[in-house]
């Protein structure tokens, strides 16, 4: 837990100006949640990253990995049982309540299903002018229209869908609201909780497009969580894999994608199907066996040994540290690179099902 | 604070005039108010003019409600008792609304130790006979009408309360509250803008019914001599008075009755149209495909 | 034409590989057709004409993929052709199962055919289990009515299907709750709750979407063998385009409730012919696509109760052609063998 890798600067917490301005951090956060029986639910069990402004950072998962959790935490809306948080340089692990909402003017969030994370009975304009009323952010209600009325048309929304109700607007549109909300405070950072995984396919590619648009134009910083490894690449600059509470393997995209050294980010990227009949009838596809284990009693050692094809004896031993395999790649499995060739030279074809 | 709401409010009401029932529940509700306020007038014999040559005459031209085992004039009386019985169920209701809303949104919003405490002495309220539970507060502040009004208010307290946690259990686990939460909205503010807006419903038709069931307690308590005092007249009362002569004279049971149960009615007619009306889904839905581009 | 309900039922058997030998003329024969569908539902705004003109077929062995988005009318077109539309619906057309024409008959008969030969699989696994009921009585509630079982040997029965399902250890877990069973080991008791029947036909409505990836591919390739050792037919419904082309052997694109686009799954994919597939197939990131923007789709699907005149993509259609596609329907063209359109400008393979 010594190494802090997906944190690109050298020392942690220095704010250096320039490429690598950190904008929030978390070190070896861990959230646990209490559990029947006196035990407790490991959601994040140590995780260390950071994210510099101007960039997004991906994280990638399955349900029960813990991502969405993390994206939480940077808001505080979970409370970490150890480990901490830092938004702009300061550690906001403790903070009160009172100081909590000068740290969620700082980080926004976007939320999954746009349907359900509006009010049903507030109207659009209401909704977007929310976080500036909080703040004190606009003086008059002439200016908080105003206001309301550019952030609905930076996302590509007519002014005047401030009077209508959420069930009034598509899929696409609730979630452009929900955008220009989290725009409305002016963010340091902004945390994506599976921003598309709702919407229509058609659909994804617009609002894809909007984020990444909003991003050149202001300088934004993202977190993008999401289970969609495709939509991850496409949208980040540096990718974090989540399994059961950790990180397992962070890059670039270009390097998770092209070489991934984790065994878990290899069989997760060759379970996507891929829009090519004649690729998918031809492909070499690892198939896991088994489901994510309980967070609640994770396996000892390496967390992901249970179900990984190039399992050794002592996996079960070593919990495996992040350690550098390519120049910011960073992986926790032992036998990183290695366990990848050989799964991928092995046939899989057959073993399938279990 | 915006126009917005102002907005929503405007577009109910217009909705509201399009619906038959909202429009005869709102009539006979403003038919109630001028009664109310204007009963002594509208009377015409005193409420106890005796009259010992004439009791107990059915509904003729000179007395259209008939009279009572003293002489006197059923109607006038039915007039003057519209303002008691309106005060008794406006002011108890408006009583366990206050406070059974209140304990409800601290219970449903806090939960732990808050939510134990203040249910748990709803309970207690809630385990007690309506009845004993007023003639308690009775004994304990005096006869009267403010005294009823203030023991039929403590009595349909717990039922708000629980209509309200209910509503807040379920309201707070939304994720649009999660996401009031997340721009670092206030606890107050959450509950004001977001929680009772959408416990609203369920709160609008418990407080039409519990509107009916005050007016009847009322007259419960006067029954037992612990609400309005004799000779004023109130529906409830009139209506227990009347009990005795069913047989003899119905007239003596059936305007009162009436005069309730219209009343009951229009609330409940009223309460649901706002209810629906107050859904912004309900709206029209021309509205809806406009705004799809 | 042959009658099915008389086949012997031998249910002490897993799904063996012997079944459906694909025996003389009836190979010809497709497992469900469906010819002409239309279903309007009454709704409070006025009828929605929710799918229109649907034709498909689907034969032993082979799987079809219906594709769309929401309110294409994909699940709608199914659980019409099966009798499950809801009440308020109005179905038109014809549906044959195994030969029988399913319209004609009375609701008994219909559901007795439905129960006896056709599988369903929904979306979420949690919510198609009785909680309350273990999974092995659940699996065979179906065949002991259909197929007139005993207590014993509904229970020999759900033990074997679940091995054919990839549930380690059956014997024991055939008494577990629902609960006690992960989100992909649910969807696994489904399936075999499907196939407890020995079905000729397989619904399955969205069975990944709510898995996990590395889930879903478990899935994919259990419905995949099934398929190949039971011979049955796989209608699959689904919006993820990676999917279809991994499970299916036709295509059917819909897009407002009707099909713009159907033919075998390698022409569908390698020449996508109406701009809505080939938008559609554009819009979804891959390799290579990382710097500028996704080539988006404007606009979102169209509500069933306010449809364009003409084609219903026309408002979104970056061809737009002209005049005529926005008042009047297109017809369904073929451009290939098997493969049609629905366009008056079908795309060439190098536009």
């Amino acid at each position: 837990m010594t190494a802090d890798p997906a944190a690109p600067a050298a020392d942690p917490g220095e704010t250096v100006a320039d490429p690598g301005e950190i904008v929030a951090e978390l070190d070896n956060l861990r959230v646990w949640f209490p559990a029947p029986g006196g035990a407790a639910v490991r959601a994040v069990d140590g995780v260390s990253l950071g994210i510099r402004r101007g960039e997004t950072l991906g994280l990638v998962g399955e349900s029960g990995s813990g991502k969405s959790t993390t994206g939480l935490a940077l808001l505080r809306l979970v409370d970490a049982t150890c480990g901490s948080v830092r938004v702009g340089g300061r550690d906001v692990t403790w903070w009160s309540r009172r100081q909590l909402r000068g740290l969620r003017r700082r980080v926004a969030m976007v939320f999954q299903d746009p349907q359900a994370s509006l009010d049903p009975r507030r109207t659009i304009g209401a909704s977007v002018a929310e976080p500036l009323v909080v703040h004190r952010l606009v003086d008059s209600a002439d200016a908080r229209r105003r206001r309301v009325a550019e952030l609905l048309e930076m996302v590509g929304l007519r002014a005047d869908l401030a009077d209508r109700h959420p069930h009034e607007l598509s899929g696409g549109q609730r979630q452009r609201v929900g955008i220009a909300r989290a725009l409305a405070g002016e963010p340091d950072l902004i945390v994506l909780d599976e921003p598309i995984a709702s919407l229509d396919l058609s659909v994804q590619a617009q609002i894809m497009n909007l984020l990444r648009g909003l991003q050149r134009d202001l300088g934004l910083t993202y977190l993008f969580i999401a289970h969609d490894l495709a939509a991850v690449e496409h949208m980040s600059d540096r990718v974090a894999v989540m399994y059961l509470g950790r990180i397992v393997e962070t890059g670039t995209p270009e390097q998770l994608y092209g070489q991934p050294a984790h065994p878990y980010t290899a069989a997760l990227l060759s379970a996507i199907p891929v829009a090519d009949p004649k690729v998918e009838r031809h492909r070499r596809r690892i198939i896991l066996s088994g489901d994510i284990p309980s967070p609640v009693d994770p396996p000892s050692g390496c967390r992901f040994r249970t179900r990984c094809p190039q399992a050794r004896p002592d996996c079960a031993e070593v919990d495996p540290v992040l350690v550098e395999v390519a120049a910011g790649q960073w992986a926790a499995c032992r036998y990183a690179g290695e366990a990848v060739r050989a799964m991928r030279a092995g046939t899989v074809g057959e073993e399938t099902v279990h | 604070m915006s126009g917005h709401p102002d907005g929503t409010l405007r577009r109910a009401l217009s909705a509201l005039r399009h619906d038959p029932p909202a429009v005869a529940g709102t009539a006979v509700l403003l038919l109630l108010l001028v009664v109310g306020v204007a009963g002594r007038w509208l009377a015409p014999d005193g409420v106890n003019d005796v009259d010992v040559d004439g009791i107990l005459r059915p509904p003729s031209l000179d007395h259209l409600f008939g009279t009572d085992e003293l002489g006197r004039d059923v109607l006038s009386r039915v007039l003057v008792a519209a303002r008691v019985s309106l005060e008794v169920g406006l002011v108890s209701v408006g009583i366990a609304l206050l406070v059974g809303v209140t304990v409800g949104l601290l219970a449903g919003w806090y939960r732990g130790w808050v939510d134990n405490v203040l249910m748990r002495g709803m309970d207690v309220l809630f385990a007690f006979p309506v009845l004993l539970l007023a003639v308690a507060i009775v004994a304990v502040l005096g006869p009267g009408l403010l005294t009823a009004m203030v023991a039929i208010g403590v009595v349909y307290t717990p039922i708000f309360a629980r209509v309200t946690r209910a509503g807040v259990l379920s309201v707070r686990e939304q994720v649009f509250v999660r996401a009031a939460v997340s721009i670092g909205a206030s606890d107050a503010r959450i509950i004001r803008r977001h929680v009772l807006p959408n416990i609203a419903a369920p709160l609008i038709v418990q407080t039409s019914l519990s509107l009916a069931f005050a007016i009847l307690s009322e007259a419960a308590l006067s029954f037992l001599g612990l609400g309005i005092q004799p000779p004023d007249p109130a529906w409830g009362r009139m209506l227990y008075d009347g009990r005795g002569f069913v047989t003899e004279a119905w007239w003596l049971g059936v305007f009162p009755g009436a005069a309730i149960f219209l009343t009951v009615l229009a609330f409940n007619l009223v309460g649901d149209a706002l209810r629906d009306v107050l859904d912004p889904r309900q709206l029209t839905v021309g509205e809806a495909r406009r705004s799809r581009r | 034409m042959r009658e099915r309900t008389d086949r012997p039922t031998r249910p002490g058997r897993a799904g063996a590989t012997d079944r459906h030998e694909p025996a003389g003329p009836d190979i010809a024969e497709p497992v469900l057709a469906i010819e002409d569908l239309t279903v309007t539902i009454g709704t409070r705004r006025g009828p929605a004409r929710a799918v229109a003109g649907v034709d498909w077929s689907v034969r032993a062995g082979q799987t079809l993929a219906l594709v769309g988005e929401s309110g294409s009318g994909k699940s709608l077109t199914v659980l019409a052709a099966t009798g499950l539309a809801p009440r308020t619906a109005r179905v038109t057309g014809r549906v044959r199962l195994l030969g029988e024409e399913l319209t004609a008959l009375p609701e008994p008969r219909r559901r007795r055919l439905r129960g006896r030969h056709v599988g369903f699989v929904f979306q979420d696994p949690m919510t198609s289990l009785n909680p309350v009921l273990t999974v092995g009585r659940q699996v065979t509630e179906a065949c002991e009515e259909h197929l007139g079982m005993t207590r014993r040997q509904a229970r020999e029965r759900a033990v074997e299907l679940l091995d054919l399902v990839g549930i380690p250890s059956p014997r024991q877990r055939v008494d577990a709750y629902p609960h006690q069973f992960s989100g992909g080991m649910r969807q696994r008791v489904v399936i075999a709750m499907a196939l407890s029947c020995e079905p000729d036909l397989l619904i399955a409505d969205e069975p990944t979407t709510a898995l996990d990836v590395t889930t879903q591919a478990q899935i994919v390739e259990l419905i995949a063998d099934l398929r190949r050792r039971l011979g049955t037919a796989v209608v699959w419904i689904t919006h993820d385009l990676g999917v279809v082309a991994g499970v299916a052997d036709t295509v059917a694109v819909m897009y407002g409730g009707r099909i713009v686009e159907q033919g075998p799954v390698d022409a569908v994919f390698d020449a996508p012919s109406h701009p809505y597939t080939r938008a559609l197939l554009a819009a979804r990131p891959g390799p290579g696509v990382r710097d500028g923007d996704l080539p988006a789709i404007q606009g979102s699907p169209p509500s069933p109760l306010d449809l364009p005149a003409g084609c219903a993509f026309w408002p979104r259609c970056p061809v737009r052609g002209d005049a005529r596609c926005e008042h009047e329907l297109p017809p369904l063209v073929p451009v290939a063998p098997g493969h049609r359109v629905r366009t008056f400008y079908p795309l060439s393979e190098d536009a």
